[in-house]
This record gives C-alpha cells, sequence and structure tokens, in this order.
C-alpha cells in the first residue's frame, strides 16, 4: 500500500518530468534551428531601434509591421523554475523561453516587412505578455509582440 | 491612412495635430483552445490558437483607433504604441494608441534647398 501511494505521489510525477523534458528540449532544439535558418535568410534587411529615419530613405513609404508568438512553457520547465526558486539564481529554462518567443516574433515581423519589399525597418520595439493572467496553475504561455516601421 | 511608429513620416511634414487616438479590446478563444493549450503545456512549443488570439485582438484595437483617427479627420497616425495586460487566464487585453495627425507630402526639390 505504501509502494502504490509512493507510487502516485512521486514516480508519475517524476517520470512525467522526465518524459516531458526530452520532448520539450527536442522541440526546443529544432526551434532554435529554424530560428537561425530563418534569420540569416532575412539578414539583408536594417533593424534599428533609432526613432528618426535618415534623409536616405526620405522618398520610401512607411509601413507598420509586427511580430508576434506565444510560447508555451512544458512541464520540466516549470518543475526546474520551482527548484529555482528555492535556491535562487538564474532560471535557465525561462531565459531559453523568453529568447525563443523574442525571436521567433522578431523574425515574424522580418517576414512581413520582406513581404512588402521593406529594406529597412527602424524604430522596433518589443512588447510582452503573459496569455494566463495571474493564475500560474492555468495553462499559458509566455507572449512577445514586435513592432516597427518597415522603409519601402 | 499612414501608420507608422516613428515620430515623423519621412518625406512628409506634419500640418496638424488631431490629438491623441486609441483603441482597445479583450477578447478570449473558445474553450478547445484553451484544452489544447493545456494539454500543449506538457511538452512545450508554439501556442497558435494564442497566437491567432494576439494577432486578431492586435488587428481589432489598431482598426478601432484608424476609425477614431480617421473620424477625426487625420490622414496619419504617428508614434503609434501598444500596451499588453493580462486580465485572466485565456483572455487578453490589447491597447494601443498614437496621435492623429495632418500630413501633407515634401517636395523633396524643396526640401533639400531648405
Amino acid at each position: 500500500m505504501i509502494f502504490f501511494q509512493l507510487f502516485i505521489q512521486l514516480i508519475i510525477p517524476l517520470s512525467l518530468v522526465g518524459v516531458c523534458f526530452l520532448i520539450g528540449k527536442g522541440i526546443e532544439l529544432h526551434h532554435f534551428k529554424k530560428l537561425t535558418q530563418r534569420e540569416q535568410q532575412l539578414s539583408g534587411i536594417i533593424v534599428t531601434n533609432l526613432k528618426t529615419i535618415p534623409l536616405e530613405y526620405a522618398n520610401a513609404q512607411p509601413i507598420l509591421v509586427m511580430g508576434s508568438a506565444v510560447i508555451a512553457t512544458d512541464y520540466f520547465k516549470v518543475f526546474a523554475a520551482g527548484l529555482r526558486t528555492l535556491f535562487g539564481g538564474e532560471m535557465k529554462s525561462y531565459v531559453t523561453l523568453m529568447e525563443r518567443a523574442r525571436r521567433e516574433a522578431m523574425v515574424r515581423l522580418l517576414e512581413q516587412a520582406a513581404g512588402q519589399g521593406a529594406s529597412a525597418v527602424w524604430n522596433i520595439r518589443y512588447e510582452t505578455s503573459t496569455t494566463h493572467g495571474q493564475h500560474r496553475k492555468k495553462p499559458g504561455g509566455v507572449e512577445v509582440q514586435a513592432y516597427g516601421t518597415a522603409l519601402r | 491612412m499612414i501608420v507608422v511608429n516613428t515620430e515623423t513620416i519621412p518625406g512628409h511634414r506634419i500640418l496638424q495635430i488631431k490629438g491623441l487616438v486609441q483603441g482597445n479590446t479583450v477578447r478570449a478563444k473558445h474553450v478547445g483552445r484553451d484544452i489544447a493549450a493545456s494539454l500543449k503545456n506538457l511538452v512545450g512549443g508554439e501556442l497558435t490558437g494564442y497566437t491567432e488570439l494576439m494577432v486578431e485582438s492586435r488587428r481589432e484595437s489598431l482598426a478601432r483607433m484608424l476609425a477614431q483617427a480617421q473620424q477625426l479627420g487625420a490622414n496619419a497616425v504617428v508614434n503609434v504604441r501598444f500596451a499588453t495586460s493580462s486580465i485572466t487566464a485565456g483572455a487578453a487585453e490589447l491597447y494601443c494608441y498614437g496621435t492623429a495627425v495632418v500630413v501633407e507630402a515634401i517636395d523633396l526639390g524643396a526640401g533639400e534647398n531648405g
């Protein structure tokens, strides 16, 4: 009976953490690989967060472009972050999560700009939020939006 | 209508400032999306349902802002900013604001002289 309780309370969650770690890591590595490829394709566009547009773009047609992505946490990330709150230090699992969301949003913005035939994107801003509100147990992820002025 | 998030528009001169315009919306997805998202939360990855939700709401708030600008008789909105806040699980509040202005294209030859 004790073994059964131990099984329910400990082994199932731990094996779930293990499985989710493997799948989550796989998805993350694949995502990073894809991001690097897409970033290289779009590297021809000038990207800056300067406010003033120089005179050489005086003839350019400005368009507001934006890209956003919602990336979910996984079971392992939540578990690892929970441990981190006990000992303190950098939450590496969440750092990569934010990086993925931010880069994905940026790539989408650049893809939109490239689709419009733009050669530069000025005044880029990032905006971050979560989709689960204050309920930390509810499903959700981080949302990052990037927006800027594309010049054609 | 020209919409930019810079303070000036290249090749244009601001003639008149009509004032601050804004648009906001709070939207949610149906419960099926929420269930799918909670399953996705086990292994991670992109929550496409929620990305869609954010994109839709952002377009909605932008459209409301532009409608307001049109009502004021502006032909451009400059310095557009987006803000996001989370009210409850599965819902998002999107807010965007900018300055409605009346602009005029500058004659480029004149711009070089002056």
